[in-house]
């Protein structure tokens, strides 16, 4: 389908995309709390950014092997220099492998601009929803200071105005995906989500427009593959999505912070735009490294399973990411106990092995 | 022969054995208290247990329980069991052996005595919070999550306006679950007990800038203990005052932790538990007295912060600005005040695994170090209760490697 072939263009170059993109003022970030609207608001360009999975040499002296591939990854990119073309860097709080990272890349690197957006690990209390307001407000300021300018109103109002569209957008892609899974293949909507996480955000939303029209007029053939749900952190491996299709399955829709987890849900836009935000973030499908529950992953999770009739959860985290690692047990659990058939798997970089990560995937797909 | 009995009846601490019937009884109290009427408390080691103190709550810490898990070898075989329920080898060996030992009543003491509320406090990283979850879920009592933001570069007044906030609602919490209301006069008191404690420690701590020093580190680990658990009670102020009045004694009759010490050290991150004998004795044939470390200190940096006549408004700072819940070059910069008040010849850093905030950010700490000082530094990487992380013969020749390099520097 060529409306998709911008998004493989895209996440295939992505130090071509970023010097392409018009404003020339890109801010990074890697975890998807950070506020891209109010980053997009003061003129910038958010970028995800992903470990272009370089051997590590330069990060060894500041990271132990002990560290998440993404962070150690990026850090290397950041040192080596493969991320000069940032004008700046948003650490959103997220787990202690980024805490520290925010430390080391602002003690090691200048790029410009520089925030941490120190967001409540707690998210379901007033306080906590005080807090979260207050946070926002002062990365609002953070960046106004930078611009040298106030960010209007208006300006923030058509920013979430954007976002929601792209976000509906791919929630539609994601549902059109749910019902008709020969729809789509599994590698094309692997681009889609990550291209819109680093794509211009106005093509985007365009792009995106004309993907799901393309969509909604297909007669899709029926699917025969067996019904999975990737659940888990970042997933940047697209491999592990044409395995899974390379086995007869096929990704009806997911749990990862990648994925629905950072784009489901539309912001109020008839309110405060910083209330409405604050909302957002506050609400959203929560991270495991964020609390609003004891159980409430686990219930989403059952809840996604069984709403997309699922054959099967694969868990795909990775190595050395804790605050996956610490929900696993339960939430296998409660999956377990509702009889969805579930898979655990592990994940780095510097992924050797594919064979046998190929076998256990045929293995389990196979079997539910 | 007979040189080196009274040498070695000289060396230990008395207060040792005191220090080891406060805990007995503690642990006696934590066991019992049900039959008592009173309620228990687990709380992480950064928690405020003030509170608690002040409610005649029991405070557990699953965290001292897993350094006795550490110091008796215990670690490796509940850290499997936490693997066979699912928990990743990869973390926090802490909360593995104690997600375990709920289960199986594992441990020197037999498991700890069942919680009846949770308390949380992620100052010292975010794994408490995930490790709380899974407790709240298996004990299915409530849990408070006291939630103090990182101050990578600064105490900002939205922390400070959130965490105190959550004081509120803490005692709240506290009061629910108690049926009880906090007396006031109770609190204050508590509160200048916690923190006339901590200038106690502090004080201990600092014995050891003498030369040569009447206690090391590995003294420290243990006596740490009591600040860490019953901070705000009248028996810890006691305990310390005993001690540093022997510590006074030790110095005067020129009694040293290491007979011929020459070089002093500096420690980085917890200690390893079940390898601290061995490690003494390495250093200590060497000469070499780890005077001072960065662990043990963290229970006394945050006097600047408090208040005592507002005890629980000072909280909310005193809780959130401690060592590791700032910016790496914040704590670099802590790292060599230490230096220099110790006067350490090198420091000794133990990169880990089980702690990513403590061990992220110690290669760049170590960087500032030797640029700063031109002290040499040494990593461990070693688990801080998972033996399978440490490798002995490594660490042996990499400590003597150390030390070499020390005494060539004169």
């Amino acid at each position: 389908m060529k409306e998709i072939t911008p998004f493989h263009t895209a996440i295939n170059d992505l130090a071509g995309l970023a010097a392409g993109i018009n404003s020339g003022k890109i801010i990074g970030y890697m975890c998807s709390y950070a506020p891209e609207e109010l980053i997009y608001a003061a003129g910038f360009h958010p970028m995800r950014l992903f470990s272009s999975k370089s051997d590590i040499s330069l990060a060894e002296s500041h990271l132990q092997a002990y560290c998440c591939s993404l962070v150690r990854g990026v850090l290397e990119d950041c040192l080596a220099g493969r991320l000069d073309y940032l004008n700046g860097m948003v650490f959103p709080h997220t787990c202690d492998s980024i805490q520290r990272l925010s430390d080391i890349w602002r003690l090691n690197t200048n790029h410009g601009f520089f925030a941490d957006v120190i967001m409540p690990a707690k998210l379901n209390t007033p306080s906590a929803r005080a807090y979260m307001k207050d946070v926002l407000k002062k990365f609002q300021i953070d960046l106004e200071t930078a611009i040298g300018h106030s960010i209007s109103p208006a300006d923030l109002e058509a920013s979430i105005c954007l976002f929601n569209r792209i976000r509906k957008h791919l929630a539609r892609i994601y549902e059109l995906k749910s019902r008709f899974p020969s729809i789509i293949g599994e590698r094309d909507l692997f681009a889609i989500v990550k291209g819109a996480m680093v794509m211009d955000r106005k093509e985007l939303a365009d792009q995106l427009e004309k993907i799901v029209q393309r969509l909604e007029q297909k007669d899709p053939p029926p699917s025969s593959g067996k019904r999975i749900i990737l659940s888990g952190s970042i997933c940047d491996m697209p491999d592990i999505y044409s395995l899974i299709e390379a086995a007869g399955g096929m990704v009806v829709a997911d749990d990862l912070c990648t994925g629905n987890r950072w784009f489901e849900g539309q912001m109020d836009e008839g309110i405060d735009p910083l209330e409405a935000l604050t909302a957002r973030y506050a609400d959203r499908a929560i991270c495991p490294a964020k609390h609003a529950g004891n159980t409430l992953r686990g219930e989403n999770l059952v809840r996604l399973a069984k709403e997309h009739k699922a054959d099967g959860v694969i868990f795909a985290f990775l190595k050395f990411c804790d605050p996956h690692a610490f929900d696993f047990p339960y939430m296998k659990e409660f999956l377990d106990k509702a009889a969805i058939k579930n898979l655990h798997l592990e994940l780095d970089d510097q992924q050797q092995g594919q064979g046998q990560l190929s076998t256990r995937l045929e293995t389990f797909i196979h079997m539910i | 022969m007979t040189d080196t009995a009274p040498q070695k009846d000289k060396q230990k601490i008395k207060a040792a054995k005191r220090m080891r019937e406060i805990m007995t009884a503690y642990y006696m109290d934590a066991m019992t208290a049900r039959e008592n009427n009173k309620k228990i408390a687990w709380i992480t080691s950064g928690g405020p247990v003030e509170p608690l103190i002040a409610m005649d709550i029991i405070p557990v810490y699953p965290e001292n329980h897993g350094a006795m898990i550490g110091a008796s070898k215990m670690g490796e075989a509940l850290c499997v069991k936490a693997e066979e329920m699912g928990y990743s080898s990869d973390l926090c060996s802490y909360a593995r052996a104690d997600i375990s030992c709920a289960q199986v009543n594992g441990g020197p003491i037999g498991g700890l005595p069942k919680p009846d509320m949770l308390v949380c406090c992620n100052n010292i990283c975010g794994t408490v919070l995930k490790w709380y979850e899974v407790q709240a879920r298996h004990f299915k009592v409530p849990l408070f999550i006291l939630d103090t933001p990182v101050c990578h570069t600064e105490y900002s007044p939205e922390i400070a306006t959130y965490v105190r906030r959550q004081i509120d609602d803490y005692i709240v919490f506290l009061e629910t679950a108690t049926a009880r209301k906090l007396d006031p006069d109770r609190m204050a008191q508590v509160g200048h007990l916690a923190l006339r404690g901590q200038k106690l420690w502090q004080k201990v701590l600092t014995a050891t800038t003498h030369k040569p020093s009447p206690m090391s580190a590995f003294d420290a680990f243990f006596f740490l203990a009591l600040i860490v658990t019953l901070r705000g009670t009248q028996i810890a102020v006691d305990f310390y005052e005993e001690l540093i009045l022997e510590m006074e004694e030790r110095v005067e009759a020129g009694i040293s932790s290491v007979p011929h010490e020459q070089y002093r050290l500096l420690w980085d991150n917890l200690p390893v538990w079940y390898q601290l004998k061995w490690l003494s004795k390495k250093f200590s044939d060497h000469n070499a007295c780890l005077v001072a470390d960065t662990y043990t200190s963290a229970w006394c940096s945050s006097i600047k912060y408090i208040d005592e006549n507002k005890f629980l408004d000072s909280m909310a700072e005193a809780y959130t600005r401690i060592y590791l819940n700032n910016g790496v070059d914040k704590m670099a910069d802590q790292v060599l005040d230490m230096i220099r008040l110790y006067d350490v010849d090198g420091f000794v850093m133990h990169s880990n695994r089980s702690c990513k905030p403590y061990s992220f950010g110690q290669m760049d700490i170590m960087n500032i170090v030797r640029e700063k000082t031109g002290i040499p530094v040494l990593m461990l990487e070693a688990d801080m209760v998972d033996p399978r992380s440490f490798s002995l013969s490594q660490a042996d020749t990499r400590i003597d490697a150390f030390m070499e390099i020390i005494k060539q520097k004169g």
